[in-house]
């Protein structure tokens, strides 16, 4: 179970990993390598079969096929996985055997308790950065924590997206770990014994500090570009060198650099000359190139480990990054969260502002198509920005669920959630107006047929004051893609199904989550409790973000859609006869040419007619994601565009492919909500759970087996939904 | 409880039996469950527990499922749990169990001791068992056939497609 780097030998290269194997073998030729132990795959695999987490993670794993999964989903799943780690201790007699060793052999000593995965570093995968590893790490109880942490990490949203190609069995999986002494360099780097873009070259990279701080990506380094053959420098790019990790008490810390120190590079020429002496000693002692992780202790080289360079990898052409930028770094996020927040938001609102105040009607036939264009133009615009900026953002959400997790450990992984609920969310404002509007219908029912009254009331006109404000601010209701007509007519017939039923409201955040707030930053030590409270902040902004900015861009869209709308309005006019919906090109082209001819659009597909009667085979139970707990059972109402949400009805159970920000209004109606998308942390889990609705994710078969008027359930603690048709017996 | 005196297998020892049920059981974790709903039988695979005594058996189920509906009008059941292994030697060697009673879902102070029966014998359905949609269900076992060695075996042919 549990072996010292001095006994590793061949045969147990499959047990220990590449990682501990190579260290084990610099170690016993005599090269510079901080003393290390290696706990097994074996201690991982006993770990498993006697806690049973072998046929819980089995049981997770099969829930839906693989490739059928949205990256959403596999993050949800490696969540749940990785709970089970954390609730699961190491059982007695395990825990015992390698305690005893490891306490005598590092006592509490600083440690780095590291992944060593089989395949791991082997010359046909590179898996680095993929699996956790932790520094600093004091005393036995400690460093088994960090080990059943490493052993989770096999399971992360990153190492599921590697590894599926090989296939996820839970039986096949495998992790050994390594326990080195902590050697705490003042400068540290990483070598490429090759530059990938250059074979000629070796590539050198350096930080003041430990290393944590370059792998991670958090600190800039120091670049040299070495010629292996005269081992001269060719290059050498300094870096801005504000910030370097440095031990801080039980952890390592990002902290400012002294100003001394950010002037000159980390390492002198001698010590570039050791580095690069010792990358190709290694790679001489493997037989291939190597990427060594070092560091400079008391103005000594020490290796702190060294695996073959991957050929297909490197910094210019690295698939890796993709998978690693997944989880944008903590700064990173809140860098992007100021952003979002100070600049792109505030940006879109005087967009949609400004384009309002624009009267379309004086415009002439010419201005107007150039209008369409423009307005068109602006919508790409922060569309792209949406994909780019905003949707990157929900990583904050997810961010902070892992930090959750890792401190609270509690029994439902998605207990975060709770302390996230912001009732100021702009789509439950929105609701809210909605609420009002509907609770003045039920008082005086005739407002729907005489709000827009010549001579208005008090009432009626209070009552079209907030028609024209939620217009105004929210935007069309039921905007289709290019399509925004229905208007006051639209709105008034939901109000009116709103003001027939009692409707549900936003829970907003629910009553525990100032128990749970500070229980979670009672957590944090002293010295960590801001770190505790950022990463709080960032996961609540992004909650909110990911709801608003819909409602920003949808407020942008309703700009353009408008202006087509009146184009469309003026051709009509003019060829006094209803021309379809032609699009925006034909719109623009009949502006500028009266002598044109519009194409009328291509009738919307319709969803193909209703499956052929008698049908042999139909589902009963489809299986999704639990997204919001409770039990609902109702008639469906499959939405397939915005448009058809006018239709709903009070106590019918939504299914849609997902919800869409822009279509949030429903759901006070809803009895249950069912998404083809999948995911807990999507709109539509997180607007479930804000109106306490039952609601079932990722279930994409959903629209082939139920229509419209369906009875179905929808249970939200088990993913469950239950297609209640009746067929005869027999 | 009455042991099926018709089997083939004559068992004189009621205590021999009761010891073969006990690690028969402790060795399967599925059964078979037979419900009835309007005459028609429906049957389903369940993860099943039997306790100490042998005269109850738990399982559990979602209640939208259509087992929960059919037991909650009929609470009459039939449960199957054999040894075989998909081998011709299981004809000699297999043995099956037949459990008649009554379903009803535990509730109440009844409930937690076969809760905590059930996991551990599955811990891994302990949150599909937690969902309050779940409901844990208590056989109460009238009688149990045991059939071991089979005697005769009869083939059966599907009729031809239409």
């Amino acid at each position: 179970m549990i072996l010292s780097i001095a006994d590793i030998r061949k045969e147990h290269k499959t047990r220990v990993g590449g990682k501990a194997f190579a260290l084990a073998e610099m170690f016993q030729n005599g090269m510079p390598v901080p003393f290390a132990m290696c706990i097994t795959t074996d201690a991982y695999a006993a770990y498993l079969g006697h806690t049973g987490l072998q046929e819980r993670i089995a049981l997770e794993l099969h829930r839906k096929r693989f490739e059928d999964m949205r990256w959403e989903e596999l993050w949800d799943m490696a969540l749940r996985i990785q709970n089970m780690f954390l609730k699961t201790p190491i059982p007695a007699d395990l825990k015992q055997e390698i305690e005893d060793p490891l306490a005598s052999a590092f006592s509490s000593k600083p440690t780095a308790v590291r992944s060593s995965a089989p395949g791991e570093d082997s010359a046909a995968a590179s898996f680095a950065g993929l699996h956790e590893s932790y520094v600093n790490i004091k005393g036995p109880e400690a460093i088994l924590e960090h080990v059943k942490l490493v052993w989770a990490s096999l399971w992360s949203d990153r190492a599921l997206l590697y590894r599926q190609e090989v296939g996820l069995d839970v039986k096949k999986s495998a992790m050994a770990v390594v326990l080195q002494e902590m050697v705490f360099g003042d400068r540290s780097g990483v070598a490429f014994g090759k530059n990938p873009t250059d074979a000629a070259q070796a590539v050198i990279e350096a930080v003041h500090g430990l290393n944590q701080g370059l792998v991670d990506g958090m600190v800039e380094p120091d670049r040299w570009i070495i010629d292996r053959k005269t081992r001269k420098t060719i290059s050498h790019q300094p870096a801005q060198r504000d910030e370097a990790m440095f031990p801080a008490g039980k952890r390592v810390r990002l902290q400012p650099l002294p100003p001394a120190r950010r002037m000159r590079p980390p390492v002198n020429d001698n010590e570039i000359a050791q580095v690069v002496a010792l990358v190709l000693q290694a790679e001489t002692f493997f037989g291939s190139p190597q990427d060594v992780e070092w560091t400079f202790f008391d103005d000594r080289l020490h290796v702190l480990q060294s695996r073959p360079i991957t050929t297909t990898t490197g910094p210019g052409d690295d698939e890796r990054s993709w998978y690693l930028s997944l989880h944008r770094s903590f700064e990173n996020l809140k860098a992007l969260r100021t952003r979002i927040e100070e600049t792109l938001l505030p940006a879109m609102d005087n967009e949609a502002q400004g384009l309002s105040q624009q009267p379309l009607e004086k415009l002439s036939d010419i201005d107007l198509a150039e209008e369409i264009q423009h307005r068109s133009d602006i919508y790409e615009k922060w569309s792209k920005t949406y994909w780019d900026e905003f949707i990157p953002m929900a990583h904050g959400m997810r961010l902070f669920g892992e930090v959750y997790n890792r401190m609270v450990r509690p029994d439902d992984p998605y207990e975060f959630m709770r302390l996230l609920g912001a009732s100021d969310m702009l789509s439950v404002r929105r609701n809210n107006m909605l609420a009002e509007m509907a609770s003045a219908i039920r008082k005086h029912p005739d407002l729907a047929a005489t709000w827009d009254r010549d001579t208005p009331s008090a009432e009626q006109a209070a009552f079209r004051r907030d028609l024209d404000d939620y217009l105004e601010r929210f935007g069309d209701l039921a905007c289709g893609k290019d399509q925004c007509r229905q208007g006051h007519e639209g709105l008034i017939r939901l109000l009116q199904e709103m003001a027939a039923h009692e409707t549900a409201v936003s829970s907003g955040p629910t009553a525990d989550a100032g128990v749970l707030t500070k229980a979670f930053l009672d957590r944090f030590t002293t010295d960590d409790r801001p770190f505790g409270d950022e990463v709080l902040a960032l996961g609540r902004a992004s909650y909110q973000l990911r709801d608003d900015d819909n409602i920003y861009l949808s407020r942008i869209r309703s700009q353009m859609t408008g202006a087509l709308d009146e184009g469309r309005h003026r051709i009509e006019k003019r060829f006094s006869a209803a021309t379809g919906q032609p699009a925006a090109e034909d719109v623009i082209a009949a502006l500028k040419d009266p002598a044109y001819i519009p194409k009328p659009s291509q009738p919307v597909a319709q969803a193909p007619e209703s499956r052929p009667q008698g049908r042999l085979m139909k589902a009963r139970q489809l299986t999704g994601q639990p997204a919001g707990p409770g039990i609902a059972k109702g008639k469906a109402r499959v939405v397939e565009n915005t448009s058809q949400l006018n239709d709903f009805k009070a106590g019918e159970v939504l299914v849609c492919d997902a919800l869409d920000p822009t279509m949030t209004f429903v759901v006070p109606l809803a009895a249950g909500i069912v998404e083809r998308r999948g995911g807990m942390l999507i709109h539509g889990a997180i607007i479930a759970r804000e109106y306490g609705l039952p609601c079932v994710t990722g279930v994409p078969e959903v629209t082939d087996h139920v229509t419209t008027g369906d009875t179905i359930s929808v249970d939200g603690y088990l993913g469950i939904v239950t297609i209640h048709a009746d067929p005869p017996i027999a | 409880m009455a042991w099926s005196e018709n089997s083939q297998d004559v068992q004189v020892d009621p205590a021999a039996m009761r010891a073969f049920l006990t690690e028969l059981f402790a060795s399967q974790k599925l059964a078979i469950l037979a419900t009835v709903r309007e005459q028609q039988p429906f049957t389903n695979l369940v993860a099943f527990a039997a306790t100490n005594d042998l005269k109850h058996l738990v399982f559990a189920t979602p209640r939208a499922t259509r087992k929960f509906v059919n037991l909650s009008k009929n609470p009459k059941i039939a449960m199957t749990i054999d040894n075989r292994q998909n081998v011709t030697a299981d004809f000699s060697d297999a043995a099956a169990v037949m459990a008649i009673g009554k379903a009803v879902e535990a509730t109440g102070p009844e409930k937690e001791p076969l809760l905590q029966l059930y996991l551990a014998k599955h811990p891994e359905l302990e949150a599909f068992v937690s969902a309050p949609s779940c409901a844990l269900i208590d056989v109460r076992v009238a009688k149990y056939d045991i059939v071991r060695r089979f005697q005769n075996v009869v083939e059966l042919r599907m009729p031809p497609s239409p």
